[in-house]
């Protein structure tokens, strides 16, 4: 894959830190190449369960908490365009239909990008992520087929291997792993956890560096 | 500021202070959007209700002896009535909202009941 060759790319996400476990290592050989990237975050994930234990966050702080975290995992990962949707944790399935997908239109009319990273639809398994990858699949769906960008999806159902067979777009991260633990801990309120498991000289962090440290692993997806 | 937990006279004091007062309320019981992506066999059921208006003339808490969780119940100068099962922890906000949270064994919110004269953020 060049990944000189993209004019610009759009990553679409529900919740600050769904770009740092699968894509982050992704994001940085873009911008090693100079390819333009905007992370579009749709919340704030200000419904997580994770505060931190003993807590140091709540409900109501949350919000600012994982403001800071993912602008901080964006300077990490060089991107220079973040751009912080505002809506509710939980609530984008909820939303007027085609709301969404109008606030997708809006910023592919905006940036032209050439490839769009987001969830894979039926496959995503929470329902944000869902609603943000049928939101991109509907506003692709409008456009001529030979102006719409190339999908480049990451799905993690338990029935993903089964129904959709290996992922055919691979990206060896090598290189990039420092900093993509970087991009991780900038989560600190949500991957505590994760960052021991990876850490840890035990089978559970052989696991976990295997499964987030070597390749990520996406879908492209065509619409009829 | 970290929360504090639970204990039973002071958050019983803050809870008092609320009463017939008009104030809005955040409502939460979370089993996360994982629960049964994880395990097959959870039944995931959950709730949250954000900036509910209400006035309560009686606030209770009880529980924590025998078991960890509280119970909050909140009578409404309606008759009716808002209860929260599974709460462990509290701290007063910088807005001067009332938040009582219930975190699991792993420590994940559970549960959730705050309490302000002015609305939460949108
Ligand atoms: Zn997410």
């Amino acid at each position: 894959m060049d990944f000189s060759q993209e004019n610009h790319v759009l990553v679409v996400f529900p919740h600050p830190d769904d770009e740092a476990f699968g894509v982050s290592g992704t994001i940085m050989k873009y911008r090693e190449k100079k390819v333009p990237v905007t992370y579009a975050c749709l919340t704030f994930g200000d419904m997580g369960r994770n505060l931190g234990y003993p807590p140091f966050a709540t409900r109501e702080s949350l919000h600012s908490i994982r403001k800071a975290e993912v602008e901080e995992s964006a300077r990490i990962m060089g991107i220079d365009d973040l751009r912080l949707l505002g809506f509710r944790d939980k609530t984008l399935e909820f939303e007027e239909h085609g709301k969404l997908k109008g606030v997708i239109t809006d910023l592919i009319e905006e940036l032209q990008p050439t490839r769009i990273i987001t969830f894979y639809p039926g496959y995503s398994v929470h329902p944000d992520h869902e609603a943000t990858a049928d939101a991109v699949i509907e506003s692709l769906a409008d456009m001529p087929k030979d102006k719409r960008p190339a999908l480049q999806l990451v799905a993690f159902d338990n029935r993903t291997f089964d129904d959709l067979g290996e992922p055919d777009i691979v990206i060896d991260i090598d290189g990039f792993t420092d900093r993509k633990l970087d991009v991780m801990a900038a989560h600190r309120s949500q991957t505590g956890k994760l960052l021991e498991d990876l850490a840890a000289d035990t089978q559970q962090g052989d696991d976990a560096r295997n499964r987030w440290m070597r390749y990520e692993n996406f879908y492209s997806y065509e619409i009829d | 500021m970290e929360m504090k937990k639970i204990v039973k006279q002071d958050v019983q004091k803050v809870l008092t202070g609320f009463e017939n007062t008009p104030v809005y309320l955040h409502v939460e019981i979370t089993s996360g959007m994982y629960a049964s992506h994880l395990d097959d066999n959870v039944f995931n059921a959950g709730t949250f209700l954000r900036n509910i208006q209400v006035e309560f003339i009686h606030a209770t808490i009880r529980g924590g002896n025998r078991s960890k969780e509280h119970r909050v119940g909140l009578k409404l100068d309606n008759g009716g009535w808002v209860y929260v099962l599974g709460l462990t922890h509290y701290i007063e906000g910088e807005n001067g909202e009332f938040i009582m949270h219930g975190f699991n064994a792993e420590g994940k919110l559970a549960s959730a009941l705050e309490i302000s004269t002015q609305p939460f953020f949108k």
